[in-house]
């Protein structure tokens, strides 16, 4: 029994991990006031690339930098447009996303049905072969521990740095962050930026650990679930990662109900694939209506352009 | 959404049926047979749509310069369906084959508005003067799986990946049963539904979640190798599904079910030829090369091997009807009577499941 439990908590972290990655990144966009739903698109491209780049190369560490990189890349030109052109971010977005769906697939149409070997496996002698700790803490590969860790500097950054303080400053009041000085197109270029590298990073951890291929539109909507585990953890990193996990063992303890044939209680496993977003509806109008209203708001500033008055 | 490929959001296809994407090839000279294809997902899904365009390929190849074949990849199912359609016969194309469910009613449509050129739907039930439909039996090639799968398991519990709750799949996996169960009184199937014809994600996880309660083969109806590669890192066994699955896990892939529209495409595109052609209802199986099983896997026993090679000849003499009764239901009850067999309306109204398969099927 309690090696199953271990299996499944093992499944559970590998199913979160690509909505962690790319909803971490996210919760720093929108921190800055800048809401970007194209992260479905950023999180494609990523995966394609990594593939890509690990195929030809035989290198994953470079596959998983130019993932990051290329989301990083996309992320720009929603930037350029949505930042320096004034754009409406959420059509942007949602541009960002069909273009990101488009590019991957023309991009990977090479790589299609192309098998490469999965990330190998931390494995730290003593440590990983312990029975119950060794699998369930020790045995993943470096990508669910660069999750973690990105999840925790992030974390970090926004509550005890300057910069992340400026950052915060930038999405609550961006007139007021102006008026003392911080550039706050630039901090949010840099934001915008880095959402786009996690979610490439997502995206990869997909296309070369999940399952080590390419396939057309691979993220099946996992770049949407990360957008609504933002305002699920109502924009605290801490949050986000509990509420990935939440949704990755919501999709795998339903998947065990199925296949022990008790099919989830007796609800249609299709409720279940609803239920990422029923959450985020329930926590959304918690948050804006509730008797925490106010403790948990969004950034002030959040969708809205900034256009420097000098 | 029931029967049919939908390849995730199509959002992507959307554009490409506006007339981003796909180019139709302009009209040539009167004295060729010009054949179009129309497809839901892309043309490198290695799955569905790959399949077909396998088969147009081989079309093209077949009668040479006799025929221009021309085909629109990635068109959603939905109001831009029967624009591409329409556009197709309009460019002057003698034969249409429209390869998903969900082009049914455009096709009829369409094949009103012109009675001279042929329509073909695969996997629909609506025919006409012009519009004829053809399908796969793909439950024969389960019955294969399922003796083998029989023979092999040691923990008696097969995992098996389905889409959608449809006939085509529940058909399946009752055939696989009783076949498993024909060999192996004490086996057992846990089915688990993604709700996805491709979501590599959710089907890996899938194959986790049933691998991780003892089963030690997996089956799927889903297109992608997910599943085949979580069977090779777990040291287990699978069946692939469409296409040859069997580079994405070489120890793991044990066979595939894999559609092959080559013989029927050559068929219907001659009959044209020949001024032949009729609408008729077509369901071809091992018997037609419709349904074929690639090479199994070298390390399967011989006496299984020879076991699945006499019920694939079998099945095509007709000596072997994978529903034959008596078959009963999860509930004891007798489906299908002693000495008789399943009428090709009831397969393709299956929505129950055989004793042996564990857990209720979805309404």
């Amino acid at each position: 029994m309690m090696d199953f439990l271990v299996l499944i908590t093992v499944s559970v972290v590998i199913a979160a991990t690509p909505m962690l990655f790319a909803a971490v990144g996210e919760l720093v966009v929108e921190r800055s006031g800048v809401l970007n739903l194209g992260v479905e698109g950023m999180m494609l491209i990523g995966a394609v690339v990594g593939f890509g780049v690990t195929m030809t190369t035989g290198s994953a560490v470079l596959g998983i930098a130019s993932a990051a990189l290329a989301g990083a890349a996309l992320a720009l030109i929603f930037a350029v447009l949505v930042l320096t052109l004034m754009a409406n971010q959420v059509a942007t977005g949602l541009a960002l996303t069909i273009f990101g769906i488009g590019l991957s697939a023309l991009i990977g149409a090479g790589f299609v049905g192309m098998p490469i070997a999965a990330l190998p496996k931390l494995f730290i002698p003593g440590v990983s072969d312990l029975p119950v700790i060794g699998p369930l803490l020790f045995q993943y590969d470096a990508m669910v521990y660069l999750s973690i860790a990105l999840t925790v500097a992030v974390g970090w950054f926004l509550k005890s740095t300057h910069a992340g303080m400026v950052l915060r400053a930038v999405g609550e009041s961006a007139e007021s962050a102006h008026s003392i000085g911080h550039p706050v197109i630039r901090v949010r270029y840099l934001a915008t930026l880095f959402g786009g590298a996690l979610a490439g990073l997502g995206g990869a951890f997909l296309s070369l650990s999940v399952t080590p291929m390419w396939a057309e539109n691979m993220t099946s909507g996992r770049g949407w679930i990360a957008l609504a585990l933002v305002v699920f953890g109502s924009w605290r990193p801490g949050r986000v990662l509990l509420g990935a996990y939440i949704f990755g063992g919501v999709t795998i303890l339903q998947l065990h109900a199925q296949g022990s044939g008790g099919l989830g209680m007796g609800l249609p496993s299709q409720v279940f694939t609803m239920l990422p977003y029923l959450a985020t509806i329930a926590v959304l109008t918690i948050i804006s209506a509730g008797p925490w209203r106010g403790r948990f708001q969004a950034p002030a500033c959040l969708g809205q352009p900034f256009r420097p008055s000098v | 959404m029931l029967n049919r490929r939908q390849f995730g959001l199509s959002v992507a296809g959307t554009a490409a049926a506006l007339g981003v994407g796909p180019m139709v090839g302009r009209a040539i000279a009167a004295d060729k047979l010009k054949v179009g294809f129309v497809y839901v997902g892309p043309v490198s899904d290695h799955g569905y749509s790959y399949q077909h365009d396998l088969g147009r390929k081989h079309v093209a190849e077949h009668f040479g310069d006799r025929v221009e074949t021309t085909y629109v990849e990635n068109v959603a199912e939905g109001p831009d369906t029967e624009r591409v359609i329409n556009q197709l016969a309009a460019g002057g194309c003698g034969l249409i084959f429209t390869t998903s469910f969900g082009f049914m009613n455009p096709t009829l449509k369409v094949a009103q508005r012109f009675p001279k050129v042929k329509f073909e739907h695969a996997t629909g039930y609506k025919r006409a003067a012009n519009v004829a439909t053809y399908s796969g039996r793909f439950y024969e090639g389960r019955t294969v799986c399922g003796l083998i799968a029989g023979k092999l398991t040691k923990s008696n519990i097969i995992g098996y990946i389905g889409s959608f709750p449809i006939p085509e799949v529940v058909s399946g996996i009752n055939a696989f049963t009783l076949a498993l169960r024909s060999v192996n009184p004490q086996a057992q199937v846990r089915v688990v539904w993604v709700n996805s014809w491709y979501d590599p994600g959710k089907e890996a996880a899938a194959a986790k979640a049933l691998i991780d309660q003892g089963a030690d083969i997996l089956s799927q109806h889903t297109d992608s190798p997910a599943p085949i590669q979580e069977a090779e890192a777990r040291g287990i066994y699978a069946f692939g599904q469409s296409s040859d699955m069997s580079r994405f896990g070489p120890k793991a892939h044990l066979t595939s079910i894999v559609d092959d529209w080559t013989p029927y495409y050559i068929q219907r595109v001659q009959a044209v030829l020949d001024g032949t052609w009729k609408s008729e209802d077509y369901w071809g199986g091992l018997a037609t090369g419709t349904v074929i099983l690639p090479p199994f896997n070298p390390s399967i026993p011989e006496d299984v091997r020879a076991l699945a090679t006499k019920a694939v000849e079998d099945i095509k003499s007709g000596a072997l009807h994978p529903f034959t009764g008596p078959i009963k239901d999860q509930s004891g009850k007798v489906v299908v009577a002693e000495g008789k067999t399943a009428t090709d309306p009831e397969i393709l109204s299956m929505a129950y499941y055989v004793e042996g398969v564990q857990g209720t099927l979805p309404k």
